[in-house]
């Protein structure tokens, strides 16, 4: 076997994948649940800044991991918040509002920075924490499967758990719901009294939840710093994995794994003579045709026959202007 | 028997000026299906956005149960035990049954949690006590829609209504499907309900209200036991009115058939037949009107004259051109104008300029433009023509539409078209939500232009307006022609309503002229 | 006064979203630095102060120009394509590709370049703009997707077929002497991509006001009913507007690349095509104001960059100033009571509104 397929399937691969697409998988979720209220939310990528820089910044200071934690939460759904304000209270577009807000999370970020320990490209200068790992007794003694899956760091076990989350907040509170109906019919939820922006602000804010955590393990699971812009277009990624996985759950997940095991793909085929470049851009190219399948399916748009007419009969009005009655 | 509702003197008057409940005063009693009638613009469906809180009365007060209640939103009048089933289905369709019954209410397990086991019994519980069947797993999308609307009914039952609302409940229903509902709304009766339904369909009036309500022009005209009426009769009070207007005097010159269409069919996307073998001509010197009830296939009948739609069958030629499966730009080069029903969506760009607006059906013709360049000086000067000539009240030809009030607006659209020169005019609803002197000049307009030579096709829900304008008139309902008057001059409102409301029919008939 | 203040509000409001900007710097600047009033020079003015900053305010002015107008002219007709980074990068490296390859005259082999690299950006914004006509699938989505597979072929094209072995960084051969555009000032690096800039932000004005395509382009994003209604062919309108942007992007990219690299060396995509859309949003996606605001975007790009030498002050800063002027440009609900205010009174005098 070529060396190069002895090392895809190794089993550093596979734990490979699952710890690429750790951090894709929060922003992911984040997106999609935004998504499902019918609130588009790019900011990932600010948000993963800021609460990458803020959990670094806390636990240099602070020494605990615990206060880390619940500065780079914070800081991301203060993001999602200001988003939120803007586009619910002050009517921005919200494509526009976070366009500005990733901009925003850049510049801040390397500001404090600066501040904090006068370096602008990271903050190794700093003694922040890292997340620890998990070795889990039994199971990494399993051959094969056990080194894959023993041995991450807790925050990957978290975002599956995050999945899990994900899954029971959209399918089985009453908060899930209403961000279901308000996605799909915002007229129909506020029939029944449910206060359609307050809802949306609900689904941002968990969006920065999840994105944050995104974060945190980008600069303090894997590597103990925070460096400026290093989400690298990760938040960009999540989109694209939340449009692949339809913003449901397992969806959402199998995506965010294939975008993770490309990365990783990528990465190995340095090794080899074949250009990763031409690997790395299929996931996003299988998005956009994804995409224009989902959209020329939906669209069904054809001139019936008359044979095919169902029944005879009145349509409904379409619009209820001011002058009818 | 007492009385569940009661309505007194309510007044109504919307931000455009428009008047929609004048001394509007209605008694429902307990226990009833009670029916309300009336024209497009007669107030009902006002009225009862009013009763649910959707809509706010200036004037007049509302009782239920014998206390004076102020209903502010729909929020109040759930609570109090008023609920009602929209024409457009308030529903999540990728929830299931049970999720959009519990929706805003929801039943918690653990305080945090969704409790859908209750949610489904609670759907299945309301159901069987309603007798209304519906599966509790099962999304919305996938059901047909006459299962969506027992939905909605069970999710008003669901929190207590006592009185429900439905409007237009049938428009979207099957024969058998509305059988069904009419089983389950007596079926509401027995247990205590009461129902106020909106409707156009006098036939299932009869079938099921205890009592009538007619409406006339932001006015109650009567309230009756439905025994009492034939359909005829209630089509009558409908339309029936003294001639407050004068007709214009009938045209000298009428040529040969312009425009002709002939077995015009169209399906739409969920497969309802909404046009049904139309036929008809329109000759150079007349309006011919088309009376009916919105939502009987007019609109998409306008669209297929315009090339904004495709029919699924049948003809339509422009002095013996065809003119099925052009485009609109073509259409109106071949001579055919349109004044939109809806102007705010489809006759003007309301956040750009006069002139730009001016100009969309002719920008790129001699005049206005030389080659690819725009020639800004003509344009303006046309504009300014265009103002004075058609009486626009705006500051300047670069202002905006958005700050023109409605007629205003109105004589934009009008003034664009016309100025078209066209041989054929299809006018739309025209004077819809416009003040009565801008609704004169396009009157004027469209008459000086029959008198010209043109052919004007009126569709109008305004009887006013059609017996006053037109030449001929045909009556469509359920996208089929069914009547044709052609001498106009014995005819009152009266002699339409029954057509207009499936009340009578021609055999056989068409609005074609003899070659 | 009122009369004016209600005509030019959005204006008026730009610009005290910009004022608001500078006031909130003004207070960083005087929070963190130990000498608040030199740093605060230095950012204000910092880039009229010398030559070479002068100088690298127009440098930097001209692809952020092109990338405006490209996605001004998208944004006019309400299609939210944001590939104008990907079209630029890939046009960039066809051009490249193309002029590291070939020998002819100057005077040939300019103008072929650019319009080979601009028809490339050209294509490759076609392919959102059909998928959205025909389909009506997002062209935001795809446009951000298409924006990385525009990067990785960009680069697999540089790299591995045109790469310079010799230099020592990733770059691609550099550009024979006849496809450099020449720079015109001495002692400085600005070149004639700068003038084509100014130029074609008139061509695009006049495109879009003075031109038929202009009006259906404006129309269908003011209206698209509307545009239908009248017999515009939307289907074209939203493939061509989009072509449009991939066309100035693309061009607007090579002429950095020709102008002031000789090479192409974008190991990360250089970012002018988000640089678009900001200028885009502040000017309101007018052509001739894009300039304007491009200038000014490059201004505290430049002031940031000398306020982070001479001062403590990081030139981050400039990011975070430029975010909240975008938020509070798009927050149309922003002063938005004064403006009801203002018109209701109006109305009560009496103005024929």
């Amino acid at each position: 076997m070529s060396p190069f397929l002895q090392s895809i399937f190794s089993t550093e691969f596979g734990f490979a994948i699952f710890r690429v697409t750790t951090p894709l998988l929060f922003a992911a979720i984040g997106v999609s649940i935004s998504n499902l209220a019918g609130t588009i939310n790019i900011s990932m990528e600010g948000t993963m800044l800021v609460s990458a820089f803020m959990g670094v910044l806390v636990s240099a200071f602070t020494g605990s991991l615990i206060l880390a934690l619940l500065a780079g939460v914070a800081a991301g759904v203060a993001l999602a918040a200001i988003l939120s304000y803007f586009h619910l209270r002050l009517k921005a577009d919200i494509i526009l509002a976070a366009i500005a807000l990733n901009i925003f999370a850049s510049g801040i970020t390397v500001f404090l920075l600066y501040l904090a320990t006068g370096d602008k490209g990271s903050s190794s200068s700093l003694k922040s924490m890292l997340f620890p790992e998990v070795h889990i007794p039994l199971i990494k003694s399993i051959p094969v499967l056990g080194t894959i899956i023993s041995g991450h760091n807790v925050m990957t076990y978290g975002a599956i758990l995050a999945i899990v989350v994900f899954y029971i907040i959209t399918f089985k509170t009453p908060l899930g719901l209403r961000i279901r109906a308000v996605g799909q019919n915002p007229n129909a939820a506020e029939s029944v009294g449910i206060n359609v922006n307050r809802t949306r602000m609900w689904a941002l804010m968990l969006s920065g939840f999840f994105g944050a955590f995104g974060g945190l393990y980008l600069s303090m699971g894997y590597v103990s710093w925070f460096a400026r812009d290093m989400t690298a277009g990760r938040g960009w990624i999540a989109i694209a994995a939340a449009t692949l996985g339809g913003c449901m759950p397992l969806g959402t997940f199998l995506a965010s794994l294939l975008f993770g095991a490309v990365n990783a793909l990528a990465i190995y085929f340095a090794s080899l003579q074949f250009p990763s470049e031409l690997i790395a851009l299929i996931p996003y190219l299988a998005t956009v045709i994804a995409l224009t399948i989902y959209s020329a399916q939906a669209l069904r748009k054809r001139t019936r026959k008359v044979a095919e007419a169902k029944r005879v009969g009145k349509i409904t009005e379409v619009k209820e202007t001011k002058e009818s009655s | 028997m007492e009385k569940i509702l009661e309505a007194r003197n309510i007044l109504k008057v919307y931000e455009n000026g428009v008047v929609a409940n004048r001394g509007v005063s209605i008694e429902v009693q307990e226990n009833t299906i009670h029916a309300l009638v009336g024209e497009n613009g007669a107030g009902k469906t006002t009225l009862m956005k009013i009763i649910f809180g959707i809509e706010q009365a200036q004037e007049g007060e509302i009782l239920y149960k014998g206390e004076v209640v102020h209903i502010r939103s729909p929020h109040d009048a759930i609570r109090i035990g008023i609920g009602m089933v929209h024409q457009h289905l308030m529903l999540a369709p990728d929830l299931t049954v049970a999720e959009n019954m519990v929706l805003g209410s929801e039943p918690r397990r653990a305080k945090l949690f969704l409790d859908t086991d209750k949610a489904e019994e609670i759907t299945r519980e309301v159901s069987e006590e309603y007798g209304l069947q519906v599966p509790p797993n099962k999304k919305i999308k996938d059901l047909p829609i006459g299962v969506r609307q027992r939905v909605e009914i069970l999710k008003a039952l669901f929190r207590n209504a006592e009185l429900l609302i439905l409007d237009e409940p049938t428009s979207v229903l099957t024969p058998q499907e509305t059988a069904v509902l009419f089983k389950t709304l007596r079926n509401l009766k027995t247990t205590g309900k009461t129902i106020i339904f909106i409707s156009h369909k006098l036939n299932e009036v009869k079938q099921i209200a205890d009592r009538v309500t007619i409406m006339r022009d932001a006015r109650v005209i009567d309230t009756r036991d439905a025994s009492e009426l034939t359909e005829h009769d209630i089509a009558e009070l409908m339309v029936g009115r003294e001639i407050s207007f004068e007709r214009i005097p009938p045209p000298t010159n009428i040529g040969q058939p312009l425009l002709s269409v002939r077995d015009l069919s169209y399906v739409n996307e969920e497969a309802i037949l909404v046009l049904n073998k139309i036929a008809f001509d329109v000759r150079a010197g007349e309006i011919l009107g088309l009376a009916g009830v919105v939502g009987n296939g007019q609109t998409e009948l306008v669209r297929i004259l315009t090339g904004l739609l495709e029919p699924s069958e049948g003809e339509v030629t422009l002095r013996g051109e065809k003119l099925v499966g052009l485009s609109p730009r073509a259409i109106r080069e071949r001579g055919l104008c349109h004044i939109p029903e809806d102007r705010m969506e489809d006759g003007v760009a309301e956040e750009t300029t006069l002139e730009e607006n001016f100009i969309l059906d002719r920008y790129y013709k001699r005049g206005f433009s030389k080659g690819i360049r725009l020639q800004w000086k003509e344009i303006s000067q046309h504009s300014r023509e265009l103002i004075e000539k058609f009486n626009i009240l705006a500051q300047s030809t670069k202002t905006p539409v958005s700050s023109l009030s409605g007629g205003n607006i109105q004589k934009v659209v009008v003034a664009r078209e016309l100025s078209a020169d066209p041989e054929v005019i299809i006018a739309a609803h025209p004077t819809r939500g416009i003040d009565v002197g801008s609704e004169e000049m396009v009157h004027r307009l469209l008459k000086e232009a029959r008198d010209r030579g043109k052919a004007v096709f009126l569709a109008s829900a305004d009887l006013d307006e059609i017996l006053k304008l037109s030449t001929r008139v045909i009556v469509i309902y359920n996208g089929e022609i069914v009547a044709h008057f052609q001498d106009m001059d014995k005819v009152k409102a009266e002699d339409l309503g029954p057509y207009m409301l499936g009340v009578q029919r021609e055999e056989a008939v068409s609005g074609k002229v003899s070659a | 006064m009122e009369k004016f203040l209600l005509k030019y509000f959005t204006l008026i409001r730009v610009v005290i979203a910009i004022a608001i900007g500078i006031v909130v710097s003004i207070f960083l600047i005087y929070l963190i630095s130990q000498e608040p009033a030199f740093s605060l020079k230095s950012f204000l003015l910092g880039p009229l102060l010398t030559r070479s900053r002068l100088a690298h305010l127009f440098e930097t002015a001209s692809p952020i120009i092109f990338c405006g107008l490209a996605i001004s002219v998208a944004f006019q007709a309400r299609q939210f394509n944001v590939g104008a980074e990907g079209s630029l990068y890939l046009g960039a490296a066809v051009g490249t590709a193309f002029a590291v390859s070939t020998n002819m005259p100057a005077f040939i082999h300019i103008p072929l370049v650019l319009l080979i690299a601009g028809l490339a950006g050209a294509l490759w914004a076609f392919i959102p703009g059909i998928l959205k006509a025909r389909w009506q699938a997002s062209e935001l989505v795809s446009s951000l997707m298409l924006n990385y597979v525009a990067y990785f072929l960009g680069l697999y094209l540089i790299n591995y077929h045109f790469r310079d072995k010799e230099a020592g960084f990733l770059v691609s051969y550099q550009l024979p002497q006849s496809a450099w555009l020449p720079q015109f000032i001495p002692d400085t690096r600005i070149h004639y991509g700068i003038i084509l800039a100014l130029v074609f932000a008139l061509l695009v004005y006049y495109f879009l006001y003075h031109t038929t395509t202009g009006y259906e382009i404006r129309i269908t994003g003011f209206n698209e009913r509307f545009a239908r209604f009248g017999g515009i062919n939307v289907f074209r309108v939203i493939v061509l507007c989009q072509v449009i942007m991939g066309f100035l992007a693309a061009f607007g990219g090579m002429t950095e690349v020709m102008g002031i690299h000789r090479r192409f060396l974008w190991q990360n995509s250089p970012g002018y095509g988000w640089d678009g859309v900001i200028v885009a949003i502040i000017a309101r996606n007018h052509p001739l104001l894009i300039v304007p605001a491009s200038f000014f975007l490059s201004y505290m790009r430049v002031g940031g960059r000398v306020l982070n030498l001479m001062s403590d002050v990081p030139a981050e800063m400039v990011q975070v100033i430029q975010s909240i002027i975008i938020l509070l440009i798009t927050a149309e609900a922003f002063l938005s009571q004064l403006k009801y205010r203002i018109t209701v009174r109006q109305a009560e005098k009496g103005g024929a509104v």
